[in-house]
């Protein structure tokens, strides 16, 4: 079925790294709506209210204060609403050990944050696309793993 | 005997409507006869479920042309992928142009306006989201995966593999191996 607006969510407790992941996504080709959280409480309260549609994909900075993006990425894939979801962890960690981690605990994208404003809406551009894909083709999701 | 009857249309359709999607416990919103929304995305399989009630009564859910096209378009590419011998025979091009009766520069941009991504770009992602399927589930060696897929060298598959997930095919083993540990 057709994706007309993708859906994304980010957590991240920077406000300047907020800021420009919007700005990022604003410049991409497809037509996205976005809801930012603070942290990761703040996300996961929003994603368990009754009326929210799920986002076709959540991105997750990996160190924030209250709850980080690994406890929430545990939540999201012990929860039955929300295991389905795509989950993109976005964090300046280049470990390769907390990289396979954050895989094996199910994420389906890892980031390492980009240091300039191009790079960052290329990364964007290149995961909403694929993304996009995986959600209207007969793609196997659960094998979705991809590190930019 | 014979009967006269009086019909109210929208009072019909209404409830057709809301019998069969009541009966499949989804949650919606009818905002006119011709458009009903539902609260969450419903998935491929209750889709087909919905297609499938609604027929039964004439009703069918208008897909536009161009989106039915891609559709044919992503069907046919998984079917040729998945024949390793009819891959070997055919380039995409020519059979995608060949089967549906469009030159291969239609196809291409439609595929683009509609998917943003190119044909080409699609065939990659779908053959190594079948190579993922063949480490997995089959334990074929990248030789066999190579070959099965078309790929002229493993170093082609490799590399593609890499350029397409940012991991190596043994990366994305192993990963997956931790997961069903961890299950």
């Amino acid at each position: 079925m057709a994706v007309d607006i993708m859906n994304i969510v980010l957590a991240d407790d920077d406000s300047d790294d907020r800021l420009l992941f919007e700005e990022a996504i604003e410049e991409i080709d497809v037509k996205t709506n976005l809801s930012l959280f603070k942290d990761g409480k703040e996300l996961l309260d929003y994603l368990l209210l009754p009326d929210t549609i799920l986002p076709e994909i959540v991105f997750l900075d990996l160190n924030m204060p209250i709850k980080n993006g690994m406890q929430c990425l545990k939540e999201i894939r012990n929860t039955d609403a929300l295991k389905e979801l795509c989950v993109a962890i976005y964090s300046t960690s280049s470990s390769e050990q907390d990289i396979e981690e954050t895989f094996v605990h199910g994420a389906n994208i890892y980031i390492n944050k980009p240091n300039s404003f191009s790079a960052l809406k290329k990364v964007i551009d290149k995961i909403v696309k694929i993304n996009w894909q995986y959600h209207t083709s007969a793609l196997n999701r659960d094998n979705f793993l991809l590190r930019l | 005997m014979k009967m006269n009857l009086k019909f109210d249309y929208n009072f019909i359709c209404k409830t057709i409507l809301q019998e069969q999607l009541g009966a499949l416990n989804l949650e919606y919103k009818i905002n006119s006869l011709s458009e009903v929304e539902f609260k969450r995305k419903p998935t491929e399989k209750q889709l087909l479920q919905v297609t499938k009630a609604l027929k039964h009564y004439g009703i069918s859910i208008i897909v536009d042309q161009q989106s039915a096209l891609v559709q044919r378009i992503k069907e046919l590419i998984t079917e040729l992928i998945n024949d390793t011998e009819k891959s070997s025979k055919y380039n995409a091009s020519d059979y995608l142009a060949e089967q549906l009766n469009y030159s291969y520069a239609h196809l291409s941009s439609v595929f683009s306006e509609t998917t943003y991504s190119s044909i080409e770009n699609f065939i990659i992602l779908k053959k190594i989201d079948l190579a993922k399927e063949l480490i997995i589930h089959k334990n074929y060696t990248l030789t066999e995966i190579a070959h099965e897929l078309n790929y002229s060298s493993v170093a082609h598959l490799s590399a593609q593999f890499k350029k397409t997930t940012g991991l190596t095919p043994s990366a994305f083993q192993r990963i997956i191996n931790k997961r069903k540990e961890n299950e």
